[in-house]
């Protein structure tokens, strides 16, 4: 057993298949499923990594999807080093330098 | 009976949702015609510029502070010619509850909900607008949910939209990520008719008018401190919602600023591409969505935008992405605060058009955004490198979006382009006429499309001959 009830947990579910999909859409979107993901405390006595799940979303609202996730958190961050932009700062405070007090 | 909750049986449902969601009767607006009165649907629909003062003062929107750029100045007059070289401004609406002007549109979005009765708002954003509506909802004790476009369909998010859900939960809201495509809409249907909640959308007259405060607040901050108005407003245009209360708002104050839209160019990339999506480094103030909504305003979640941008453009121009990115870091090194980046689209044209203003005008950037994890050049120049995106640094004139990002080699590389307004407003007459399939023009068509076209007769009637439309 993965997650118990009132777990806080991330769902995810296929809302259009390819064939239900907006018949307006670029060839590449076309060919995929609309896939929706959500979050909320879970609903199920007790469920498993890939069980098809009932939720209750932090507002109140209840769905359903495949359970993806438990205690989903952020991993977005601050990105690595761009050695590209280190001249930028450089290059600016330098130019200020050069034109010191001559044209204020 | 149960609902058809299938993509066509909802679209087939959307203006009765919408009625019920959005609480206007566009309806009486129309004329059955291409024409639709504008200006009465703003004053009855929406709220005075006094009684939106007030409703942002209630939840600490507005009055954000008027920065004076004076080492980008110094900057741009290096590359200018001599007696050149406009004095550059911001109005730092990142200082803003949310951290963007969003909160504007969103504050009197809320209160209005809350004042009809709803019990909650919803809002169809994977930008600013949603942590916006996020924030006010808590203020006003509304729920919130938040939908967004936000993965590819390898489950890849862009950063930047991975932030502003965090962005949003962190006020309480529930947050429905969707993979790319337009039936996002059909989605967002489905919960405004489940919820019963308020549709918060960005376009609505009370959205519209929220961000007037802006215009107005500038002109007035520019009287106090420098004894009139700014020469030149520059707004980052995407929905062109931003563009329009602006221009509304300088208006209501008797600003004759000129108002110059700008967008990032990212020419080439279609918005509602699985593999493109992930491809392009802005999710805003781009051309993938200025240039749509200049054309057709009324593509928008409601039936009758209030984003008007055309209406009130003067001249529009486009950057492309390594400058603004340059801009976001030249900001940081010599103004000593940290924005953007895509608020930082108009920073980088008004560097441009600094350049052919006189030393004693002044231009005025009139939007910052928050910046953070996620949300800043270097996690999204991180993204880009891993989705295949070539960083350079060189002539930004080569740059292809979608396949490089090409930084300036030093601040005279950073160039703008000019985008054909003629060309615009004749595409807008011309899917007018398609739209609204009318063999003939009335004489109130006439008048509106000159008027929302910010045009005149002659170029109104030459487009209608061109296109063998009577009136």
């Amino acid at each position: 057993m993965d997650a118990k009830k009132g777990d806080w947990v991330r769902i995810h579910k296929i809302v259009l298949k390819p064939e239900e999909r907006s018949p307006h859409l670029p060839e590449d979107t076309q060919k995929v499923p609309l896939e929706m993901w959500d979050k909320g405390f879970l609903l199920n006595d007790v469920a498993n990594i890939g069980d098809e799940v009932e939720i209750e979303t932090y507002i109140g609202r209840k769905t359903s999807g495949i359970l993806i996730e438990i205690n989903p958190y952020y991993t977005h961050d601050f990105g690595k080093c761009i050695p590209e932009l280190l001249y930028i700062g450089r290059q600016v405070r330098n130019i200020l330098e050069e034109v010191g007090e001559r044209d204020d | 009976m149960t609902k058809d909750k299938s993509f066509e049986g909802l679209m087939a449902r959307k203006g009765e949702i919408m009625k019920k969601a959005v609480g206007i009767d566009y309806d009486t607006f129309e004329s059955g015609s291409i024409a639709f009165d504008y200006e009465r649907m703003m004053r009855e629909t929406g709220y005075s510029l006094q009684e939106i003062e007030s409703i942002q003062r209630e939840t600490g929107v507005g009055n954000t502070p008027i920065l004076e750029l004076k080492n980008l100045t110094k900057l741009a007059r290096k590359f200018a010619p001599s007696g050149k070289g406009a004095r550059i401004f911001v109005k730092d609406e990142a200082s803003n509850p949310s951290g963007s002007f969003k909160a504007r549109r969103a504050a009197t979005a809320c209160y209005h909900a809350q004042k009809l009765g709803y019990k909650g708002v919803i809002a169809a954003t994977s930008g600013n607008y949603g942590a916006a509506v996020a924030s006010q909802a808590a203020m006003r004790g509304l729920k919130c949910i938040i939908v967004q476009e936000c993965y590819d369909s390898r489950g890849i998010g862009q950063p930047e939209i991975v932030e502003k859900a965090r962005k949003c939960e962190a006020f309480g809201a529930e947050v429905l990520q969707l993979t790319v495509g337009p039936e996002l809409f059909s989605t967002f249907l489905m919960l405004l008719e489940e919820t019963g909640f308020f549709n918060a959308s960005l376009y609505t007259p009370f959205g519209i008018a929220g961000v007037e405060t802006l215009g107005y607040e500038l002109s007035m901050q520019f009287r106090e401190r420098e004894g009139r108005d700014p020469d030149v407003v520059v707004v980052t245009n995407a929905g062109g919602g931003n563009l329009t209360g602006t221009a509304r708002g300088l208006l209501k104050a008797g600003a004759q600023s000129q108002v110059v839209g700008a967008s990032v160019n990212l020419k080439g990339l279609h918005m509602a591409s699985d593999t493109q999506f992930n491809k392009k480094s802005f999710t805003t103030g781009h051309t993938g969505f200025g240039i749509p909504f200049s054309t057709w305003p009324d593509r928008s979640d409601v039936p009758r935008s209030a984003a008007r941008p055309l209406r009130y453009m003067d001249r529009y121009v486009t950057v492309n992405q390594g400058s603004v990115f340059y801009m976001t870091e030249a900001l940081a090194q010599l103004e000593g605060i940290e924005r953007g980046p895509a608020g930082n689209t108009a920073l980088t044209a008004a560097f441009k058009i600094a350049q052919e203003l006189d030393k004693d005008e002044m231009i005025v950037v009139q939007e910052t955004e928050y910046t953070g994890a996620g949300k800043h050049i270097q996690p999204q120049l991180t993204f880009a490198k891993e989705n295949g995106i070539e960083i350079k640094i060189g002539d930004p004139i080569e740059e292809i979006p979608g396949e490089n990002i090409i930084l300036p080699k030093d601040p005279s590389y950073i160039e703008i382009e000019e985008v054909d307004l003629d060309k615009l407003k004749k595409s807008y007459i011309k899917k007018c006429i398609e739209n609204f399939k009318v063999g003939k023009v009335t004489e109130e068509d006439f008048k509106f499309l000159e008027e929302d076209s910010k045009s005149d007769a002659k170029f109104v009637k030459n487009v209608l001959d061109e296109l063998g439309v009577e009136y």
